[in-house]
């Protein structure tokens, strides 16, 4: 692999993590923001969803809670976007060693969300 | 509160995106000791600051090129399956170990780190076959020498079996253990600390992100803690990218050790005598 491919896949993984990151952070912020200027939560007590599909439906609600929590959850799948991005970008340079590299650190991710999901 | 934890993130964002630690390494401890949280919601803001630092300091690392991209994606084999590994096993051991474990863990890193205060660069590493193979070995820009500074690789397989290590740390401690990935790579690979440091940062978001899935659904990631830690995190964490490449190496060193003798007494005289 020349050291241009390599430096064009640097400079894709690199933007891809700067878009999830400013993304997450201005999400978790106006949810943040929300919350400390209402006092509410959105949630009775201390209560907080951890379901996904809950957690949009809080979104579609516009509690304070459920918007840092999918800010949150964007900041928790950058990374994971990051491996699933770099399995394409090392494929189309037909890097096929690090493609399987990549795909193979993905799959034990999707791994572990499963098994979080199905020990709870 | 939440004032006191975004600027206790804002400092645990700049140190780790220095050290490579993640900052999980100061908001454990410090949502534990000093505002006397719960484990499980410490380790659960913990491991959103490990993310938060990792992304956000890749981010300048990888487009300035100090990150070994092929070296991190490489080694997250061994960090993600470890991190699945130290996860489950988080549910069984009692906390008061984790806290005594976490203590030592620190000063043994710290040993390590003096042992090694003297070194700028690393010299006549010999390159493993692996590690040419799969085009491992890399070069990078230092600003305080001024100069490309071209670097082999070698321990390929053990430190493939170090970072596995490190992830059942980080699965059980919520911290990306990303001191025990900086030590495996400066000290088994013999990396340069700065690519070390900036590897190490690019490779913990993966490992928290394999286990942070499973505290996000378990109900360990607390809104009202887990906001103000990432905000602040991505904040110094950015400052700390600026900073960091234009220390010498062994002023990078220096600083690791009060860092982790500190932390280290903390956890251990808690893992004693609390829990």
């Amino acid at each position: 692999m020349s050291n241009n491919n390599a430096e064009q896949i640097e400079s894709v993984i690199s933007k891809s993590l700067k878009i999830g990151v400013i993304l997450s952070a201005v999400i978790t912020l106006v949810g943040f923001a929300m919350f400390l200027i209402t006092g509410n939560s959105g949630y009775p007590d201390k209560f907080f969803p951890t379901d996904p599909l809950q957690i949009f439906a809080g979104v579609a609600a516009l509690k304070p809670y459920a918007i840092i929590l999918t800010g949150l959850m964007i900041l928790i799948l950058t990374p994971v976007l990051r491996v699933g991005i770099s399995i394409i970008l090392f494929l189309k340079e037909k890097d096929y060693k690090f493609t399987v590299i990549t795909a193979v650190v993905f799959v034990i991710l999707i791994i572990s969300f499963l098994l979080g999901k199905v020990e709870q | 509160m939440a004032l006191q934890i975004f600027l206790i993130a804002i400092a645990a964002g700049f140190i780790g995106s220095l050290l490579g630690l993640g900052g999980g390494i100061i908001i454990t401890p410090v949502l534990t000791l000093l505002f006397g949280l719960d484990i499980k919601y410490a380790i659960g803001a913990s491991v959103v600051s490990v993310i938060a630092t990792s992304s956000g300091a890749a981010v300048a690392y990888i487009k300035d090129k100090i990150t070994n991209v092929r070296v991190g994606m490489f080694l997250e084999i061994g960090t993600t399956l470890g991190a699945i590994t130290g996860a489950f096993l988080s549910a069984i051991i009692n906390p008061k170990y984790l806290f005594f474990i976490f203590g030592l863990f620190l000063l043994f890193s710290a040993i390590m780190m003096i042992k090694k205060s003297k070194q700028e660069l690393p010299q006549n590493v010999k390159p493993h076959p692996v590690a040419e193979k799969l085009g491992l070995n890399g070069e990078y820009y230092d600003k305080v020498l001024k100069r490309e500074v071209a670097y082999n690789v070698t321990g390929v397989y053990g430190g493939l079996g170090m970072m596995y290590g490190a992830g059942v740390l980080s699965g059980l401690l919520g911290i990306g253990s990303g001191i025990f990935k900086v030590m495996a790579m400066d000290f088994h690979m013999k990396l340069p600390i700065k690519v070390s440091s900036a590897t190490s940062n690019f490779m913990i978001g993966v490992t928290a992100a394999a286990s942070a899935g499973v505290y996000f659904l378990r109900g360990s990631i607390d809104p009202k803690i887990a906001a103000p830690v990432a905000l602040g995190v991505l904040i110094g964490a950015t400052v700390g990218t600026r900073i960091m490449q234009r220390l010498k190496s062994k002023t990078l060193r220096l600083i690791f050790v009060p860092v982790l003798i500190f932390t280290s007494v903390e956890m251990i005289i808690k893992g004693v005598f609390n829990g």
